[in-house]
């Protein structure tokens, strides 16, 4: 889209740029170039000398059975907060959308959730997920479980996909609740007419209707459940029990800083890039294409 | 027929389960700050407030020290927090208006190679680019400075793009008029474009407070200093590695106090959050 009228001066849309574009360069591209060029070379243990290896560090680190193993951890981690998140968003969201007494005051109470940061949620899920003093994880332990989420994987596994998923519920309610209430009424008065009962409307009407808004929810969920559920991690399971719960991101966080490995650590900097890019690349095929109901 | 009361119920039913859900967290948070660490320890604790909700408060805001925790104490945090929150939000605020009222009210040389440039930033969150951001950083002699806190966390282009969606709704008639009335490109801006910006600023700026709010893994990395300490990173430092005895009280007052704030932002704010959220990821 292109605008008839416009003003003409040289310099000023220039100087207007100018510090989006000083901190893009300084803070965006620099570094991005830095990772890509880092992740090509290598550096002797003393740091005295560096050689371009070339793709030797991709190779490295693909062929590390760690690294595949913190992969599996976030392909399951990721599936599963997708999965859970959007099932009980579509479901909140079915039901906040229907014209019942008090929807407003609803929505009003499963919106809240999304401002609490992940770090935070990690802390209030310890507290009542805890073994010995939580009120679940007592629970769950007099029940004969075993619960003990510092010892098990799988349970710190759990924990770590019910944290975050229950922060990230609220945002995808959101979207549903908003692309629900634009799907027209005389669409789903049409299919009642037609005797369609509530179960069939949502599966023939809603859902096929929904379809931009889940598309798009996916990559959203995918790319939050890689990056920003660092902080339920860190605070949480420290990538533990073993490497139970350490993901990509909480990889490339401890071989950077903590073990100060650079190559190896740009080298899945570049990686996690590119699988970033190729989200947000779908993501934007999916917006292009959405679907206008008006 | 059943009446409709009746017919609703299961639809209510499942709402007010998913409240209690989402609440339950936070509920237990509250009531493990008014108890004392010893009874929590014991795994003791009841299911209803105790009386060491003013002490417990009062600790955790001016010393946040009990009896196995030398924390930061949480008005610091608190403070720290408001001001990274803050800064964020306006200043991706000013810089992304700007580059967009360029990108959207002039004809320059580059004018798509430089959008093309600020459009790329969504590619990558900071996350994935944090180790060699981190390197610049220390080039630059921005490790544990407030610029270097929050100047990098400003990078991004959704904020351009959502400025510059709105600005192509603005009719060309308005600049017309301008134009005739003698009005200069800033001047248009400052009397024109700005005013009719303001939902969208409000909406914006409520969600950068969240977003500069909860940020986690660029305060770990940036702040050592104890002075710059953020509550998000204050409360997971006081927890550790979470043993059953250490001061739960205090964990949980600096919790609630921490999740407080953007917590009432987005429900007073709700009509500009919600429009806010759904714009920018549009």
């Amino acid at each position: 889209m292109q605008r008839r009228v416009i003003f003409n001066n040289r310099l000023l849309p220039y100087l207007l740029l100018l510090p989006q574009l000083v901190i893009t360069v300084v803070f965006f591209f620099w570094p991005a170039s830095q990772a890509i060029y880092q992740s090509v070379l290598s550096q002797d243990p003393f740091g005295l000398r560096t050689r371009v290896v070339y793709l030797e560090n991709f190779l490295t680190v693909l062929r590390d059975p760690l690294y595949i193993e913190a992969f599996k951890v976030t392909i399951v981690f990721s599936i599963s907060v997708t999965l859970f998140v959007m099932t009980l968003a579509l479901l909140f969201a079915v039901m906040a959308d229907r014209q019942i007494r008090g929807a407003q005051t609803y929505k009003t109470l499963l919106l809240w959730p999304y401002a609490l940061a992940p770090a935070v949620a990690a802390v209030l899920w310890n507290f009542i997920f805890h073994p010995s003093i939580g009120i679940f994880g007592k629970a769950l332990n007099s029940w004969g479980l075993h619960w003990d989420y510092q010892l098990n994987g799988a349970q710190a596994l759990v924990l770590v996909v019910v944290a975050s998923s229950w922060k990230q519920i609220a945002h995808n309610f959101l979207f549903f609740l908003a692309g629900l209430q634009s799907i027209p009424t005389a669409v789903v008065e049409a299919a009642m007419i037609d005797g369609a009962n509530s179960w069939k409307l949502f599966r023939s009407i809603h859902f096929p209707l929904l379809s931009p808004t889940t598309f798009y929810l996916i990559t959203i969920n995918l790319v939050f459940a890689f990056f920003d559920t660092f902080g339920v991690i860190h605070a949480l399971t420290h990538g533990g029990p073993g490497r139970s719960t350490t993901t990509l991101m909480y990889k490339v966080y401890m071989d950077g800083y903590v073990n100060l490995n650079l190559g190896g650590s740009a080298a899945q900097s570049v990686i996690l890039m590119l699988i970033v890019s190729v989200l947000v690349w779908l993501q934007f095929r999916f917006v292009e294409g959405k679907v206008h109901y008006t | 027929m059943i009446p409709k009361q009746l017919r609703n119920f299961p639809v209510h039913l499942v709402l007010i389960v998913a409240i209690i859900v989402f609440a339950f967290p936070v509920y237990f948070a509250f009531i493990g700050s008014t108890w004392d660490a010893a009874l929590i320890g014991r795994g003791q604790m009841p299911l209803t407030p105790g009386p060491n909700l003013i002490a417990n408060y009062t600790n955790a805001l001016t010393s946040a020290r009990g009896g196995r925790i030398i924390g930061n104490p949480v008005q610091i945090l608190l403070w720290n927090s408001l001001q990274m929150a803050v800064a964020i939000a306006v200043g991706k605020i000013i810089i992304s208006i700007l580059s967009a009222y360029a990108v959207a009210f002039f004809r320059f040389p580059l004018r798509m190679f430089f959008f093309a440039m600020i459009f790329l930033t969504l590619m990558l969150p900071i996350e994935v680019r944090i180790a060699p951001t981190y390197k610049v950083m220390s080039d630059l002699g921005l490790i544990n400075t407030f610029a270097g806190l929050t100047i990098p966390l400003m990078a991004s282009a959704t904020g351009t793009l959502l400025f510059r969606q709105f600005f192509l709704t603005i009719p060309d008639e308005y600049v017309e008029a301008a134009k005739i009335d003698g009005a200069g490109p800033l001047r248009f801006f400052w009397s024109i474009v700005l005013p009719l910006s303001r939902t969208n600023i409000a909406a914006l700026f409520v969600i950068l407070f969240i977003y500069g709010w909860n940020q986690y893994l660029w305060p770990l990395l940036i702040t050592t200093s104890r002075s710059m300490e953020t509550i998000v990173i204050g409360i997971v430092k006081m927890m550790g590695t979470g043993e059953a005895q250490t001061d739960w009280n205090l964990i949980m007052a600096s919790t609630v106090l921490a999740l407080l704030p953007p917590v009432l932002v987005v429900i007073l704010m709700q009509q500009w959050f919600v429009r806010g959220l759904v714009q920018t990821e549009k």
